[in-house]
């Protein structure tokens, strides 16, 4: 389970996270907040992208200042420009590339480069320059990439962001059908029922904690009373 | 359609032979050229690695896009011998270069690039031993490569900018935009790389990168 205890980071004077305390353990959670809250500086700690100035986070017995390596094998983080994600020239060679550093052996990673390019609808694609692909294929390719290293959590930062309603809708039911943990990180409050508990960040505190109902309600409230 | 050939997925004899094998045979050609230092064999050479296209299964338009975006400097080349040497030095090094360009190109156009960064990896391997760490030398390779469409992306997008404010003639305006883009393209690019553990040996050192990151 993902932890975080006493968590503070800061920009330079620009104070990003405040004192987090939380525990991740159910199986959806959202998180949701203003531009400038503090969302993507606590998705990037939970990787270890971001190391706090202060506390910790940590995932069973591993710590991410100390475990980065291990920690990031077992939290896949898929950002919001997929564009900027996928590192190869071509479609299979990006899911690839994140396998070789788990050395699986050229069998198991060829299986796992197929299983995913079919399971997310890139498999006719496969050879096809990964730049060409149309915003909703980028990203099902980062979310690909990623998955095929089957990570046990998979956290999102706004993944929706650049994409129109069908592929946000294209992406909300691969993020619906994961067996893993999903943490997301997002704008958009439609995709959010369903999910067992959500978080609003603000001033880089988290300031509600709950169902989603509610968790939007207070949002809501908050963005109404600036 | 970049200049500089991408995969053509496909089963042609090219395809299946191996990337060892072709450079090899790329470099002895380029050798023989130089050495049969003639410009009726390196008129010869390029008509063959025109013909070569339709034979190995690649549409001709890859070849017309190479000779488009060399013939400037071809042509300056030919010109510049012609005038002061003679009209066969001129002919023959424009024939011997557009040849080897047009070879070259067959094999990136039916090669992976992951089979070309194993073949990279397997002949740097000996240099290892003073310190070279060819898995990284390979992937800065896989990136130089991918990075080649963002940075005509993010030209194309400042331009467009650029125009959309009704500017026009003085294109070295667009410098300055294409570069922020290009650095934060490569930020990002970076921080995906540790993400998803692919350059490993960033771990704990993220302190001085994270102060770059907005507070999101």
């Amino acid at each position: 389970m993902l932890r975080l205890e006493g968590v503070s980071h800061s920009y330079g004077d620009r104070v990003a996270l405040r004192e987090v305390t939380l525990d991740l353990a159910e199986h959806r959670i959202g998180v949701i907040g203003a531009n400038g809250s503090g969302k993507s500086t606590l998705a990037r700690t939970l990787n270890g992208l971001v190391v706090p100035d202060e506390g910790r986070v940590t995932l069973g017995e591993w710590d991410t200042r100390r475990h980065a390596r291990h920690i990031r094998r077992r939290v896949g983080f898929v950002f919001s420009d997929a564009a900027n994600q996928i590192i190869m020239p071509t479609v299979a060679e990006d899911v690839e590339v994140g396998l070789r550093s788990l050395k699986l052996g050229r069998a198991e990673t060829a299986r796992r480069v197929d299983a995913y390019l079919e399971r997310y609808g890139l498999a006719d694609h496969r050879d096809h320059p990964a730049h060409l692909l149309s915003g909703g294929q980028k990203q099902l390719l980062a979310l690909a990439s990623v998955l095929a290293t089957e990570p046990q959590v998979l956290v999102c930062d706004e993944p929706t962001t650049l994409l129109d309603l069908r592929n946000t809708r294209m992406v909300h039911r691969v993020l619906e059908g994961l067996e893993q943990q999903v943490v997301l990180f997002t704008h958009d409050l439609d995709l959010l029922p369903g999910f067992d508990r959500v978080l609003v960040v603000d001033g880089g505190r988290v300031v509600f904690d709950g169902p989603p109902a509610d968790a939007v309600g207070h949002y809501t409230e908050l963005m109404d009373a600036r | 359609m970049n200049t500089v050939g991408l995969y053509v997925p496909g089963s042609g004899p090219l395809h299946r032979v191996p990337a060892g094998a072709k450079i090899l045979v790329l470099l002895a050609v380029g050798v023989a050229l130089v050495a049969f230092a003639d410009h009726r064999v390196a008129v010869g050479a390029l008509a063959a690695a025109i013909s070569l296209y339709p034979v190995v299964g690649l549409p001709l338009r890859h070849a017309g896009g190479v000779v488009r975006s060399l013939w400037p400097f071809v042509l300056a080349i030919a010109l510049f011998q012609t005038f002061f040497g003679d009209w066969q030095t001129g002919l023959r090094l424009a024939a011997q270069l557009l040849a080897l360009v047009l070879l070259a190109n067959a094999v990136t156009l039916t090669t992976r690039v992951r089979e070309m960064l194993d073949l990279f990896e397997r002949v740097c391997r000996p240099l290892s031993r003073i310190g070279v760490n060819s898995d990284r030398v390979a992937l800065v390779l896989a990136l130089t490569v991918r990075s080649i469409p963002m940075v005509a992306a993010a030209w194309r997008a400042a331009r467009e900018g650029y125009r959309a404010r009704g500017l026009s003639g003085r294109p070295h305006l667009l410098v300055v935009p294409v570069i922020v883009q290009l650095l934060r393209m490569a930020e990002a690019t970076g921080e995906a790389l540790v993400a998803r553990g692919i350059d490993e040996d960033t771990r704990g050192e993220y302190g001085s990168r994270t102060d770059r990151v907005s507070a999101d």
